[in-house]
Order: structure tokens, then C-alpha cells, then sequence
């Protein structure tokens, strides 16, 4: 437990890194670096993309998984983790 | 009607009922068949009779005389049933023809003589009706008149006798008679029916409503997709398994997966994003070092192409850890499988500052942290990851123990370590290295120390065991060094390296600079021994590629390239620096670098160039920093090197460092083992004729 939380630390620590939330599987945020209302929007909206995503993953192949997603925007880098049922966001501005 | 033949003599008359009633009910009125009839049945039955009595003939005097021809004639009569007197020509006008037509059924019955009678049975309905009438009409008038009246002939027969008897009988009759009459009058009034009615308002109609309130509405839809049949059928298939492993074993088996299931479930709801969040650190540390990333995988450096034959190395991430960064990096080592991940092994070697240690495990995915991490109390001196296992480590330490760590099972500590009085290493343990496994099948390694011992270390049931291999002890340093007798009166070992194919051969370099060519089966006796250098031997590297050829570096600023058949070095050189690594690449067998410590790492080729390096560049940042060790990834053109100060550089080597075989156009291009072992072979061939001519 202890290690999750180093390495959660260690990537808010990270060059260019804006913002991390954990979203769980009601698309609730249980933990995040930013502020309310961009959390629950940010929780919101990736949650609806990641199962929009995963549903279209497994449509495919019912076997296969999502198992990450990575958004590049204008402005930034968002990576959504899938980990049994939780998600892990993570805001990234690659060119700071 | 129908109509019937009777044959006159026969006399036998069949007649249909309903003929045989009408015959009876009316009297056929015709005379003269009917006269014919008896006739004929008088003279049959005459006939019978005679027959009968003695044939005697009597004939009636007036009887027709008549011949045989006569008597046997035939007479058909025909009896009907028609009214000789119905009128046979009635006609009647039909309206729907318009015309009189003769009617052909007409009544054919005719009466001739009824009668109608005036006596009624006594127990006949009629006959009690009357009586009853009469009754109450004339009670007192005697029923004997009006009784005899109605009586039949047949009661009038009886009558003379019971005459006499009815005097006495009559008046009980009588009575009873009245009583029944009163009785039949009772009757009219038999119920006492009266009818009441009454009427009642009419309601008037009223309507009454009210609302309830509307019952909860949702709208509920869902879809079903494909994924989503396939995870039922998989968790209904999951089910079954689990119902039969259930039914075999026992309860307690049960109960500790449930516990297991428990446990799961409680843990931290952090910890469910465990393993993304390691995939999101590197995917961060991707971002951040995407240059880098770029140069490693595309990245040639152009100006090769201008500087004829020399190369250069590329810097590319820098790996360093906050709690070994006073720590010399005294081993690296790449991992066999995984070619991303690297091992590093922190120490010290200075002899005056002795902390501790650190193995360490990077990933180039993750510049930024290690993938593992374990501190030691001593300082780790050297490493060695397991071929066929990439997850087990043997390490060897400064204060000669050995250890392994299994990076399947997490620990802070090693999993398996070697104790003082388990044959531990009274010196520092210079150099590990795994073997192929023993013929019981257990992990072993060899591991070579300053206490002039070679030691084998086998894993047997979570226990390592040594077994000596060898004994070093100095041979004839006695008359050069006299003080060195006392002190050195073992050999001290730096560094092994054993051959790739003959499993028992092994070379041992020393302090002393000297080199011995060993074998596993004999223990204290050198098959060879080399004077390679006048200073500690740092490293020894069997060529990957030609199996007789090794080099060596030394403290003593040089490098050496031997055939172990000869005892003199094929080829020497001098780096101007104490030479801390040397290390052959793995895709040439003529490509070798070398770490100095004056901060330089020196690249060679000898198919280039035979005397110098082609590549000479300084890969620390500081002066002072010194650079101690070096490794070739097994797949891609890059270096690591570690230095003094705990930080590990990587390097990519340039196009003109990694030279593949590309000269003479048209003919097929050259590759694999046997061309390099060719290279190098021609190579040798060309320094050893003046070499032998020297000699002679």
C-alpha cells in the first residue's frame, strides 16, 4: 500500500504533470490533486470515454481489454489506466 | 296396395302383418273372392281328411264334374285392400299448372257398421269421475243403484251371491265416502297465499372520482453487447468449475480461498490502482524523456560519415538514486530476458570508507526511479543475474558473504545468504557468476574472493552449501618480493571468467596481476598462469565469439588480448589510465570498450584499427568522478557505465563504433558467428607471423 502511494506521490512529482485522480468504478473521484469542480468533470467525461473505449475494445474481440488510453490535446496528455475497475487519470503537459 | 299369387292347390297363404290386421280389423267387401276363398280352403281341408281316413270318396252330388287338365289349372286371384266404392275419377284444379288433375290417392276405408257403448270399467277414470260426481251431488241416495248401473255383465253374475253380503257392508262405505268428499274440498285452500307490494323512493345516481398520485416511473434500457454474453458465459462456465472443485476437496480448503477472497477485498481501495499506476509513471517518464527516447531508437549521428573511421557515443538517460548516491557502482548487469532492465550493484571501494550498499534494478522505461530497490548493511561488490531465471540475482559483498535475491518473492532482505560459519569469504567477493545447474538440478554459482578461494554455491532446499574449488596460493614471488612472503602467502583473486563451451575451464585473475588457467576438477593446481600485468587484474572476458581468445585490463593502464593456448598477450594497450572495466560487444568480435579512470570510456575495433581506439570520450560530468564499470546490452548499440559517485550513464554508440560487414558491392553481405570468428582469426593470423619471427 504504502509502495502505491510512493509511486502516486512520485508521479505528481514528475516534470509537466498538472494533475492525478482516481476515479472508482461509479466514476466517483476517490482521490485527486486539482480542484473540485475540474476533478468531477475530468472524473465524469473520461469515465463515459474509458468504458466507451473498452466496450469498443472487447465488441471487437471479447477476450481483449483495455488497459490503457492516452489522450494527446493541443494542450495536454491524458493517460487513463483501467485497474480492476478503478481508474487512474493522470494530466501531463508534455512541453513544460 | 301389393299384390299377392296364391297357387290354388297349395293353400299356404303368407300374409305381412299389416295385411293380416286390416284383414281382421275390416271386412273385405268383396263377395265373390271372398266366396272363392272358403271354397278352395273347405275343399283342402275335405281333401285332408280324405287323405286321411281310407280314401273313401264321397262326392256332394251337385259337384262339378271336371277333368284332370280341369283341376290343374291355375287361378290367379288378387286381394286388395281397395275400397270397391271409392270414386276413382276425382279431380281437383291445380293453380300451379292451371289445369283439373285427377287425384290418385283417395280414401279407401269404409265403415260399415259402428257401435258406440255406454259401459265403462269400474276402475276407468271416467267411471271414478262420475262416481265422484255423483257423491257429491246425492250423498244419501243409496250407492247401490247408482254402483249396479255402472257395474258390467260379469259383476251382475256375482252380483246374486254378494247381494245379501252389501246390507251390512254399505253404510261403512258410505261414510267413508262423505269423509273423503269434505276432505277433496279442503284442498282449494290448501295455501294461504296473500300478495303484499309497496314502493320506495328511487336512489337518486350520484358520481364520486379521485386521484391518486401517479406511480414511480424510470425508464430502463441496456444493450447487450457481444463482450457482455461472453462474460456471462464465462462467469456461468467459472461457476461450474468452482461447483466441482467444491465437491472434491475438503472444507478447509474451502475456507482458506474464501480468506484469501477476504483479504483481497479489504485491502486499501489505493492499492487496486497498483499496477496502472506503475504503467502511468512510465508512460510520464515517456513524456518528459521523449528526446531521449528518440535518440535511442532513431537517432545516427550523421557526422560519422565525415570522420572517416571514428565514432562517437551518445548520452542518453541518467540513472540515479537518492539514497545511493554516495555509493560507487561496483557491479552492472543486464538482464538476459528483459533487455530494458538492468542491475546495479552499489559499494564502495575505498577501503577506508566501508558503508553499506544497494542493488538496485532500473528500467529504461523509468529513468527516473528503480524498478527494485534493496539495501544492504555491506557494501555489494559484484552481481550476476541468472540465465534461464531472470528473476533470481547472486551478489557478493564486501564483507564476503554471498546472497540471492528472488525478485518474484518481494522482500527487503535477500532471500538467501551465506553466514560465517556457512564458508563465507573472509575478503571481499570480487566476482559471481552462475553456472548451469548441478545434476540434481539445483541453481549454483561461483563466486571469487581476495582469500584466494574459488567457491561453489549451491541452493539445496533453501540452504546454500560451498564446496572449495580452488586454493590460490603465490608461486615465485618469494625471491623478488621477501616481505611479500609473509603477507601474501595466498593468492588473491579479482576476477574469474568462465569458458562458453568447456563447462570445467576457468581463468582466475589476481592481485598480483597474474592470470590461472584453472579447471573445476583439480583443486590446487593451475593448468596455466599467465604474468599478464604487474597490477591487480580488474576484469577478465572470454570473446563471445572466438572461444580461444580473452582479454584482460589491469590497474595498470593496460589491456591485453591473449590466445589462452600462448602465453603471451596478441595484442596490447596502453590507456594512459587505471582501466576499471573491459567489456567485448556482443554484436562483433572485434568491438571491445574499456572504462579508464580518468572519466574516458575507450571504444576499439580492431578490424579498423589495430593500435588505437576509435573512440575516446569522457562520460562523466565532473573531473573527479571516476567511471568504474561498463556493460553492452545484449540487443541494442548502448553502453552503461557506472561511476563513483552512484550514477549510471547510458550511451548509444555511434554507426561507426558498431561497423557491420558491408564492403565488395555485389557479393552477399557476410553475418553471424562463423564470419566473426573469420574477422577476428585473420586478424590474429596477421600479428602472429612477426610475433613467431621475433621469437626465432
Amino acid at each position: 500500500m504504502a509502495e502505491v502511494e510512493e509511486t502516486l506521490k512520485r508521479i505528481q512529482s514528475h516534470k509537466g504533470v498538472v494533475g492525478l485522480i482516481v476515479v472508482n468504478a461509479e466514476g466517483i473521484p476517490i482521490r485527486t490533486t486539482l480542484d473540485n469542480s475540474t476533478t468531477v468533470q475530468y472524473a465524469g467525461l473520461l469515465h463515459q470515454l474509458s468504458m466507451k473505449a473498452r466496450s469498443t475494445v472487447r465488441d471487437i474481440d471479447p477476450q481483449n481489454d483495455l488497459t490503457f488510453l492516452r489522450i494527446r490535446s493541443k494542450k495536454h496528455e491524458i493517460m487513463v489506466a483501467p485497474d480492476r475497475e478503478y481508474l487512474l487519470i493522470v494530466i501531463q503537459n508534455p512541453s513544460e | 296396395m301389393s299384390q299377392r299369387k296364391f297357387s290354388k292347390p297349395r293353400q299356404s297363404t303368407v300374409l305381412g302383418p299389416g295385411q293380416g290386421l286390416k284383414i281382421s280389423s275390416q271386412k273385405v267387401p268383396k263377395g265373390s273372392s271372398k266366396k272363392k276363398d272358403d271354397d278352395e280352403s273347405t275343399e283342402i281341408g275335405e281333401g285332408l281328411d280324405e287323405w286321411a281316413q281310407n280314401k273313401v270318396l264321397l262326392k256332394p252330388t251337385d259337384q262339378l264334374e271336371l277333368t284332370e287338365a280341369d283341376l290343374k289349372e291355375e287361378f290367379t286371384r288378387v286381394l286388395t285392400a281397395n275400397n270397391p266404392h271409392a270414386p276413382q275419377n276425382i279431380v281437383r284444379y291445380n293453380f300451379k299448372e292451371r289445369a283439373y288433375k285427377p287425384i290418385s290417392m283417395v280414401e279407401q276405408l269404409a265403415v260399415h257398421f259402428s257401435l258406440e257403448g255406454h259401459m265403462l270399467h269400474k276402475d276407468s277414470d271416467e267411471a271414478r269421475r262420475q262416481r265422484a260426481r255423483v257423491d257429491s251431488t246425492e250423498e244419501i241416495v243409496p250407492a247401490e243403484s247408482s254402483l249396479v248401473e255402472f257395474e258390467d255383465a260379469e259383476e251382475q253374475m256375482e252380483a246374486t251371491d254378494e247381494s245379501l253380503k252389501t246390507d251390512s257392508v254399505e253404510p261403512a262405505e258410505v261414510i267413508e265416502i262423505a269423509s273423503k268428499g269434505k276432505k277433496e274440498q279442503k284442498l282449494t285452500n290448501q295455501f294461504n297465499f296473500s300478495e303484499r307490494a309497496s314502493q320506495t323512493y328511487n336512489n337518486l345516481n350520484r358520481d364520486r372520482a379521485s386521484q391518486t398520485k401517479a406511480p414511480p416511473r424510470a425508464t430502463f434500457s441496456d444493450s447487450a453487447n457481444q463482450w457482455e454474453i461472453y462474460d456471462a458465459y464465462v462467469k456461468e462456465v467459472q461457476l461450474q468449475e468452482k461447483a466441482k472443485e467444491k465437491q472434491k476437496p475438503s472444507a478447509k480448503k474451502e475456507e482458506t480461498i474464501q480468506k484469501k477472497i477476504a483479504l483481497e477485498y479489504q485491502g486499501d481501495d489505493i492499492t487496486r490502482v497498483s499496477k496502472s499506476s506503475k504503467i502511468v509513471e512510465r508512460m510520464v517518464n515517456q513524456n518528459i524523456y521523449d528526446d531521449v527516447a528518440q535518440d535511442f531508437k532513431y537517432f545516427e549521428d550523421l557526422s560519422d560519415d565525415f570522420r572517416d573511421q571514428e565514432g562517437t557515443l551518445l548520452p542518453l538517460w541518467k540513472f540515479q538514486y537518492e539514497k545511493a548516491k554516495r555509493l560507487a557502482v561496483t557491479a552492472l548487469c543486464w538482464n538476459p530476458r528483459y533487455n530494458d532492465l538492468f542491475a546495479v550493484g552499489h559499494g564502495s571501494y575505498d577501503f577506508l570508507k566501508q558503508t553499506r550498499g544497494m542493488l538496485l534494478l532500473y528500467s529504461m522505461k523509468n529513468p527516473s526511479f528503480p524498478e527494485f530497490a534493496f539495501s544492504t548493511d555491506s557494501g555489494i561488490m559484484c552481481l550476476d543475474i541468472h540465465h534461464e531465471h531472470p528473476y533470481i540475482l547472486a551478489a557478493g559483498f564486501y564483507d564476503g558473504n554471498v546472497a540471492i535475491y528472488n525478485l518474484k518473492k518481494p522482500s527487503s532482505q535477500a532471500n538467501y545468504k551465506s553466514a560465517s560459519s556457512t564458508g563465507k569469504h573472509t575478503d571481499p567477493v570480487w566476482q559471481v557468476r552462475w553456472q548451469k545447474n548441478d545434476m540434481d538440478n539445483n541453481l549454483n554459482f561461483y563466486s571469487v574472493s581476495s582469500d584466494g578461494r574459488v567457491v561453489s554455491w549451491t541452493l539445496i532446499k533453501n540452504e546454500l552449501v560451498y564446496t572449495d574449488i580452488i586454493r590460490m596460493t603465490v608461486e615465485g614471488t618469494t625471491s623478488d618480493k621477501p616481505e611479500a612472503l609473509q603477507l601474501h602467502v595466498i593468492g588473491c583473486g579479482t576476477s574469474f571468467a568462465f569458458h562458453k563451451q568447456k563447462d570445467h575451464l576457468f581463468l582466475v585473475g589476481t592481485e598480483e596481476g597474474k592470470i590461472h588457467k584453472c579447471s573445476k576438477a583439480y583443486s590446487s593446481h593451475f593448468l596455466e598462469t599467465f604474468n599478464a600485468h604487474n597490477m591487480t587484474v580488474d576484469a577478465i572476458r572470454w570473446n563471445p565469439f572466438h572461444l580461444k581468445i580473452f582479454i584482460s585490463c589491469s590497474s595498470d593502464w593496460t589491456v591485453k588480448i591473449w590466445d589462452h593456448t600462448f602465453n603471451t598477450p596478441v595484442f596490447t594497450f596502453d590507456l594512459n589510465a587505471a582501466v576499471g572495466d573491459v567489456a567485448w560487444a556482443p554484436y562483433s568480435s572485434t568491438v571491445f570498450a574499456a572504462v579508464t579512470t580518468d572519466g574516458k570510456v575507450h571504444v576499439f575495433d580492431l578490424n579498423i584499427n589495430k593500435y588505437e581506439a576509435i573512440c575516446i570520450q569522457a562520460v562523466v560530468a565532473k573531473k573527479k568522478t571516476k567511471p568504474t564499470h561498463l556493460e553492452f546490452n545484449p540487443i541494442y548499440p548502448i553502453i552503461v557505465v557506472g561511476d563513483d559517485r552512484g550514477q549510471v550513464t547510458c550511451l548509444k554508440l555511434s554507426p561507426n563504433l558498431r561497423k557491420l560487414p558491408k564492403e565488395k558491392k555485389g557479393q552477399e553481405v557476410q553475418k553471424g558467428p562463423a564470419y566473426e570468428i573469420a574477422k577476428l582469426e585473420r586478424l590474429l593470423n596477421l600479428v602472429r607471423e612477426p610475433s613467431g619471427a621475433e621469437t626465432k
